[in-house]
């Protein structure tokens, strides 16, 4: 059965689309990255998937459950954690946590937030105001809250934006043993790092599903080259580069220039007659890249779409 | 250099336009700023009358002779009492103490003809003092009633009747709180206050507070129905409601000494339908309301007719027609007359129900109307 199995997802504020004919699987145990520019709409389709929202059009099963009729049955059974953390400020830690378990029903109350306080290593603090803790404790306290009923499927909607390095690792390791457990996780990023751990991808744009499947995948389908260029005056050179039309994209990657074409063969040579004294090097095109590529494309699209 | 003039006037001019940039935004601010003088303006300059006229008067003539027509007649040019002719005293009793007559004045039978035989006839008075600001206009003016009474009728032969003494005398029963003892008037009213200021404003915060922090998704994301939501989140405040409610009645007993004559339970029953009536405005509030700023600024808006025109701060029956038509849709006024009808004039069930009926329809119509746009706004 696949936790998530969304079909032709459709959903507009006024006369903004904002989803647009999303369709999107989740496969049990996987984890699936959902990637886009601020405002593409992650959020709003994450929403529409656990019931927080009902579609303008489309239909499709969460957890084998409708989401249009059987949001009820998805809720019990889904941990959504907001991008903005969205637990009681002025409640301790056990409180709030108190006040999940009172709300899934949980049986055995008072052993599951005091498990769930020993896991996070929190116990020490259980009576601490949940306002009063950094970035990083509020994000672990967040997954930690939205794991308590057991949920088969997590809709994480970026949760680790703001959130340091070490705690992201951390955070990543444990969603990839929760994975290993059968728990299928949807979770949205801005973080290529993050991308790249994830089993499969999906990149939405202006409410449409530009690519999805795995990293590998969704780079071969663009069918861009790269070349990346070490030496100095990068800037310069970008800006001789970018006008000509064989070149697509070129992107500044701190000491070096990443530069892609269409065209593996004229790439090469034109990039080698520019940069004279400069190591020009073939490169595996990346996922940033690629994502990047997608980014500009869909924003030509939707300049179109917005003049007519 | 830039940045270190003491006063830039571009500096300065950036924030003005600035801020009126967000206030052109923020249409609920700028409605206040045009709304609440306009609503005072007219609340002050036309609803507040501190010499209340056209009272609700029950006249109760058991003889219709020249005099009693003339009588009648000088009432009605004073301007401060607006007539209905009854015949049955206890149907006038009834009105008094539902608030309905504000007088009774009964002229008794051979009354024309006591003034003739010289033997002082007695005309009664009755009115209900429970705020002794609304008849105080209309009492001093009998008087002056009597007097010009007495001297257009009694002339030629009859003008012995006036030589000396009065021809008839007006005996004025101060109903309810005889002594006209302000507090009285006001403590008992005071309950309504509170709680209306409270009640809404808690109920309408405690939404969009979770709205505007956040929250509220993650309660969404979760299996709870909206009416769990809502009713939860009302409970709470009845209690405190309560606490409220127990606290000035308290005082009202024992430090004001405020009487106490009605029936306890039928009030309580009233209370909570006012409780309750209250709570639901907050949370239709809440669902308009984008943020709490909002609410509050609405909360502010409900608040100001209801002090102004429920009779709380001036008589209900001095003021205008208009004004009394709004203050019959809010249910503060109908709570004042409940609490007064109880503390003062010892009402019960049956004297309470013109009060209970509107603050039930209240109820009603407004907890449909909230649960209507806060179902909508959900999605």
């Amino acid at each position: 059965m696949l936790a998530v199995d969304v079909h032709d997802l459709t959903k507009s504020f006024g006369t903004r689309k904002v989803v647009d004919n999303v369709s999107l699987c989740v496969e049990q145990g996987e984890i699936y990255g959902f990637l886009g520019p601020n405002g593409s709409g992650k959020t709003t389709s994450i929403r529409l998937m656990c019931g927080l929202l009902t579609p303008d059009s489309g239909y499709g099963t969460c957890l084998g459950y409708d989401i249009l009729k059987e949001s009820q049955k998805i809720k019990a059974q889904v941990g959504y954690m907001t991008q903005k953390f969205s637990f009681w400020d002025d409640l301790t830690i056990q409180e709030n946590l108190e006040f999940i378990a009172r709300l899934y029903e949980m049986e055995n109350k008072k052993a599951l937030v005091e498990e769930t306080l020993v896991n996070l290593n929190l116990q020490n603090r259980a009576k601490q105001i949940t306002g009063s803790l950094s970035g990083g404790w509020k994000q672990r306290l967040a997954l930690a809250a939205c794991m308590m009923h057991k949920p088969k499927l997590l809709l994480l909607d970026e949760p680790t934006a703001g959130v340091d390095p070490t705690a992201r690792r951390d955070f990543w390791d444990e969603l990839h043993k929760l994975a290993a457990e059968g728990i299928s996780v949807l979770v949205s990023t801005h973080y290529m790092d993050e991308a790249e751990r994830c089993h499969k991808l999906a990149y939405i744009s202006y409410g449409k599903l530009l690519a999805s499947g795995t990293a590998q995948e969704i780079i071969a389908a663009q069918k861009i080259y790269t070349v990346a260029v070490y030496g100095d005056n990068l800037i310069e050179l970008a800006e001789q580069l970018k006008v000509l039309p064989e070149i697509v994209q070129t992107v500044v990657f701190g000491s070096s220039l990443h530069v892609s074409s269409l065209d593996e063969d004229k790439l090469f040579a034109t990039v080698k007659i520019l940069a004279k004294n400069c190591q020009v090097e073939l490169i595996q095109t990346s996922l940033e890249d690629v994502f990047i590529y997608m980014m500009n494309n869909s924003q030509d699209n939707f300049g179109v779409s917005n003049a007519r | 250099m830039l940045g270190s003039k003491l006063f830039s006037i571009s500096r300065w001019w950036a924030i003005i336009v600035k801020e009126f940039l967000q206030l052109r935004r923020d249409r609920l601010t700028f409605g206040m700023i045009i709304g609440i003088p306009i609503v005072q303006l007219l609340l002050f300059g036309y609803a507040i009358n501190n010499d209340p006229k056209h009272l609700p008067t029950a006249l109760v003539v058991n003889e219709q002779t020249p005099f009693t027509r003339s009588f009648v007649q000088s009432l009605k040019n004073s301007e401060y009492y607006d007539l209905k002719n009854l015949v049955n005293e206890k149907e006038a009793k009834d009105g008094l103490i539902k608030g309905h007559f504000q007088f009774v004045i009964s002229i008794p039978v051979d009354f024309s003809q006591d003034i003739l035989r010289g033997r002082e006839p007695q005309i009664l008075v009755e009115a209900d003092a429970t705020d002794p600001m609304a008849i105080g206009g209309a009492v001093s003016s009998l008087q002056g009633i009597i007097q010009s009474v007495a001297q257009k009728e009694f002339k030629g032969t009859t003008s012995y009747l006036i030589e000396n003494k009065k021809p008839f005398s007006v005996i004025i029963h101060k109903l309810y709180n005889p002594e006209g003892i302000t507090h009285y008037n006001i403590v008992p009213t005071l309950m309504g206050v509170v709680l209306t200021m409270t009640t809404v404003m808690m109920t309408s915060l405690a939404v969009t507070r979770e709205r505007e922090r956040g929250t509220m998704e993650n309660i969404l994301a979760m299996p709870v129905h909206s009416f769990e939501i809502m009713s939860g989140k009302i409970v709470p405040y009845i209690l405190i409601a309560h606490i409220q409610v127990g606290i000035i009645a308290c005082f009202a007993r024992l430090l004001f000494h405020v009487p106490f004559f009605g029936d306890g339970l039928a009030l309580y029953f009233a209370t909570v339908l006012f409780i309750i009536a209250n709570l639901s405005v907050g949370i239709l509030i809440s669902a308009i309301a984008k943020n709490q700023l909002q609410s509050m600024q609405m909360t502010i808006f409900y608040f100001l007719p209801n002090i102004m025109l429920s009779g709380f701060m001036f008589p209900f029956a001095g003021m205008p027609k208009w004004a009394q038509c709004i203050g019959n849709i809010l249910p503060l006024t109908y709570f004042n007359r409940a609490v007064r009808g109880a503390f003062l004039k010892g009402s019960g069930w049956a004297e309470l129900m013109p009060s209970i009926v509107p603050l039930m329809l209240f109820c009603c119509l407004v907890l449909f109307l909230a649960t209507k746009i806060f179902k909508r706004t959900l999605d």
